[in-house]
């Protein structure tokens, strides 16, 4: 029997309010609020902490990896195995892509239920349209991160019990790419498609599970069609109190991140053990997979929940998100744009830039960056620290001035000068809690420099 | 410390140095050629005479064609030296010790820095090609975490920790206002600094060294050939350079309130010159003033003051030009400018004309006469990641 063996959902901290559209743009908007990445952070890096935090509570190592997204940093170039480097797994372990489409997402899940090992399955997304249009407004940034597995490889948290797939060639939304944004058929149309699928996909996963509508427990509809989705719940026969919440008013659509994400939610959400949680997404098809949760679910405490995340973050205004997108371009700095880091310098101190790894001496000293006289690597990705003292350095160039630094001690020995994110400036304290988060600094001749930030320990989102 | 020194075996006998400050009608050829013609008037010999040359610059240039090329030196030996913001210092300190060996009878230190041609205010360093880690924080930011850090050790608030500041800025813009050299000719005031816009930590524009682009240079001997060349010779006392291991910035005991890189090589030039207390030995110090906090933590590293003391000497105006002991009477850093190579040869061009006499009666010192020893600090990096210089110079 596969099933999930541990789950982790990242949601990053920024929060733009959608009233505040079209009082810039005279258009578009609505009621709630979405997730927005910060300025240096991408798919990537949303990955990155998602995976994380699947693998806190994670009982078996992955031995495979998938990264799927809509909006990958590179072409060309993988992008799972910068986060194979950050999650310090061992090369030994496959990491691949799975880009493209929220489809894509789905089908590295698939894959993963139907592989021999345990796979971790990372999905992340940054979701938006041009200003003022409907996929601005109901987007959202994200990440979810499963981790797939046999029950001889841990607890199952809720196993799998049915699936069904449909694909089907039509055309509803499309993006050439490198384009911002994607185009759309008539509505009518794709919701017409998706409509008929899902309740087909749906009909065929649930008679695999051997169940009919009314055992349900919890209906899961994700797909960037929002109005299909809804068709397909209201018509599957599950009582509206069953289908779950998409978001829509804290986080929305986090594409390919969407159906993990809300599928850690529910697993969160209502932990009953022989709970029916079914998950239809609507992409170029339709896919579907029927989950009952286990008895192990119960006693599953997540280290970083969901709750805590949604109850969290702070406001960013709409210009600033224009800003942080491209959208609108804002005076840089005027100082020198940094260079493009050096392939070979970052593969040779990959275990640093990528894992945040330093060193420790025979005399007890913890060195950061690591030292090539000491003998012990000592991983501080997961270490807490506090902030010593900090400065706000107004001159510095940064994507997004002003800089925010400050020394960290780290629990457990180490001090290291670090950049803060995710944080305004008049918050940050001598004694402030902090913990490392991987970041893109900047891009740099297409190069995207990774690299290791510190951010507020967020009380809410961390149970003690 | 593994230093023996070479009191009072190398002088100066001629420097020069050009005015500080943004030189635009000047490139790095011109800069060298007015301060080495100044140089060898001074010490009234020609390029010919020099047995070998040290350039310093940090980033205007590289290898000793820099200097070669403009000067039309016949093969002559020249090098280029960099040691961050101590690299006009580190090429005087090549020069002594080439002629106190014996190698060399005439020596040239020079020191030059083209600043103003990289479109951008502040200093740039050239990027090395690197992993992509490194800080990109600014020294100012860097140094501004001294001033929190020393006004809680010390219980000093952060209203008197303004005006500290302030004062220190106010000092050394009243002495670069005397000066014809400094890059800043205009008085400050304590309150309007106190007004200034913070743009890293607590700290404005104001509390920065100037960024001027300059050079200034000297010419050495053995000190027993030095009345060959000039009645009134400033002998070398002391030369110390401490380079740290950058452990500082990884290092939980540090507190941002002390450079021990500078401590170790105050006491090692002390040793070198047989001084014993510095604060009542000295007509006067050129510190390396980069940000107005790191001045106040030299004064105690070079134990000008008490720990936990230089605050009050400061608001006292015991290191005012007319006071007890004379800091940075040329303006500093502050107010003289800062192009990187220079400044070391700057502040022992400052020591040369105070302790002889040739400063104008309206910017002396007030221990000329009574004192002949002067002290020059430059200091490179950042607090926990530094290398620090020490000479002591002295007409006596």
């Amino acid at each position: 029997m596969r099933g999930i063996l541990a789950w982790g959902g990242y949601l990053p901290h920024r929060r733009l309010d959608r009233r505040a559209i079209p009082a810039l743009t005279g258009t578009g908007g609505g009621a709630g609020r979405r997730t927005v990445a910060s300025y240096d952070e991408d798919a990537t890096t949303l990955g990155v902490a998602a995976a994380a935090y699947a693998l806190q509570d994670a009982p078996a190592e992955p031995r495979a990896l998938w990264f799927a997204t809509t909006d990958p940093p590179y072409a060309d170039k993988t992008n799972a195995t910068a986060l194979h480097a950050a999650l310090r797994l061992d090369r030994a372990v496959p990491a691949y892509d799975a880009v493209g489409s929220v489809r894509s997402a789905v089908g590295a899940l698939r894959a993963a239920f139907d592989a021999a090992v345990p796979v971790l399955v990372v999905a992340a997304d940054l979701r938006g349209g041009l200003p003022g249009g409907p996929d601005e407004a109901a987007g959202g940034d994200g990440a979810a991160a499963l981790l797939i597995g046999a029950d001889t490889d841990g607890p199952l948290l809720a196993e799998i019990v049915g699936s069904s797939s449909l694909t089907e060639e039509f055309l509803d939304r499309w993006r050439a790419p490198g384009e911002g944004a994607s185009r759309l058929w008539e509505e009518r149309f794709g919701e017409a498609r998706y409509t008929e699928l899902g309740t087909e996909a749906l009909k065929l996963a649930l008679e695999a599970a051997g169940i009919g509508p009314e055992d349900v427990g919890s209906l899961v509809v994700a797909g960037l069609h929002g109005r299909a989705a809804r068709a397909v719940a209201a018509r599957s026969g599950v009582p509206a109190d069953r289908i779950a919440d998409p978001l829509a008013a804290t986080v929305g659509n986090v594409g390919a991140a969407q159906p993990a994400l809300l599928l850690s939610r529910e697993l969160e959400e209502t932990p009953d053990p022989g709970r029916i949680i079914v998950l239809v997404v609507l992409s170029d098809g339709a896919d579907v997979l029927v989950l009952r949760t286990t008895q192990a679910l119960a006693g599953h405490r997540p280290t970083r929940p969901l709750a805590g995340q949604l109850d969290t973050g702070a406001a960013v205004g709409y210009g600033t998100y224009l800003a942080w997108r491209g959208l609108l371009p804002v005076e840089p700095p005027r100082r020198p744009e940094p260079a493009r880091p050096s392939s070979s310098a970052a593969h040779r101190n990959r275990d640093w830039k990528f894992g945040f790894v330093g060193s420790r001496a025979d005399d007890g000293m913890l060195r950061l960056p690591p030292s090539p006289l000491d003998g012990t690597a000592v991983p501080m990705s997961g270490t807490t620290g506090t902030i010593v003292t900090f400065t706000v350095d107004r001159l510095a160039y940064s994507p997004s001035p002003p800089v925010v630094f400050a020394v960290i001690d780290f629990d457990g020995g180490g001090r290291l000068p670090m950049e803060l994110t995710d944080v305004d400036v008049d918050e940050v304290r001598i004694g402030g809690r902090v913990e490392p988060t991987f970041r893109r600094l900047f891009t740099a001749d297409g190069v995207h420099n990774y690299f290791w930030k510190a951010r507020p320990v967020r009380a809410p989102e961390r149970e003690a | 410390m593994g230093s023996n020194g070479i009191k009072d075996r190398v002088a100066i006998i001629g420097m020069g140095c050009t005015r500080f400050t943004e030189h635009w009608d000047k490139g790095v050829d011109d800069l060298l050629l007015d301060v080495t013609g100044e140089t060898f008037a001074s010490a009234g010999v020609t390029k010919d005479d020099v047995d070998a040359y040290w350039l310093g610059t940090a980033q205007s240039g590289m290898s000793g064609l820099t200097l070669a090329k403009p000067l039309r030196l016949g093969d002559k030996p020249v090098t280029r030296v960099e040691n961050y913001c101590a690299t006009g210092s580190e090429a005087l300190r090549q020069a002594a010790y080439a002629v106190a060996s014996g190698a060399y009878d005439i020596a040239m230190a020079v020191g030059v820095e083209k600043v103003k041609d990289s479109g951008y205010q502040g200093l740039n360093a050239f990027p090395i090609p690197n992993d992509g880690t490194q800080r990109t924080l600014t020294a100012a930011a860097m140094f501004s975490m001294v001033a929190p850090a020393y006004a809680r050790r010390y219980g000093v608030s952060d209203g008197e920790m303004r005006t500290v500041l302030a004062r220190i800025a106010s000092k050394n813009h009243a002495n670069g206002a005397v000066n014809p050299r400094a890059q800043f000719r205009k008085e400050m005031s304590v309150e309007r600094l106190c007004a200034m816009p913070a743009v890293a930590g607590g700290l404005s524009v104001f509390d920065c060294a100037g960024v001027a682009d300059g050079a200034a240079a000297a010419i050495v001997v053995r000190a027993e050939d030095a009345h060959r060349y000039t009645d009134k010779p400033l002998l070398i006392k002391a030369l110390s350079l401490v380079v740290g291991d950058g452990s500082g910035l990884m290092d939980p005991a540090y507190d941002y309130t002390t450079f021990p890189e500078v401590a170790a090589s105050a006491r090692d030039a002390y040793a070198q010159a047989g001084i014993t207390s510095p604060a009542g030995e000295l007509a006067m110090a050129e510190v390396h003033d980069c940000f107005t906090p790191t001045e106040l933590v030299l004064l105690e590293d070079l134990e000008l003051a008490e720990r936990g003391s230089a605050w009050k000497q400061v608001l006292a105006g015991a290191f005012d030009r007319d006071g007890e002991l004379p800091v940075n009477p040329d303006g500093g850093l502050k107010s003289f400018g800062h192009p990187v190579g220079a400044s070391g040869l700057r502040m022992m061009f400052e020591a040369w004309l105070q302790l002889r006499g040739e400063a104008p009666a309206e910017r002396r010192i007030s221990t000329y006469g009574s004192r002949s020893l002067a002290l020059t600090h430059n200091l490179g990096g950042y607090p926990g990641e530094m290398l620090s210089f020490v000479s002591i110079l002295g007409t006596a």
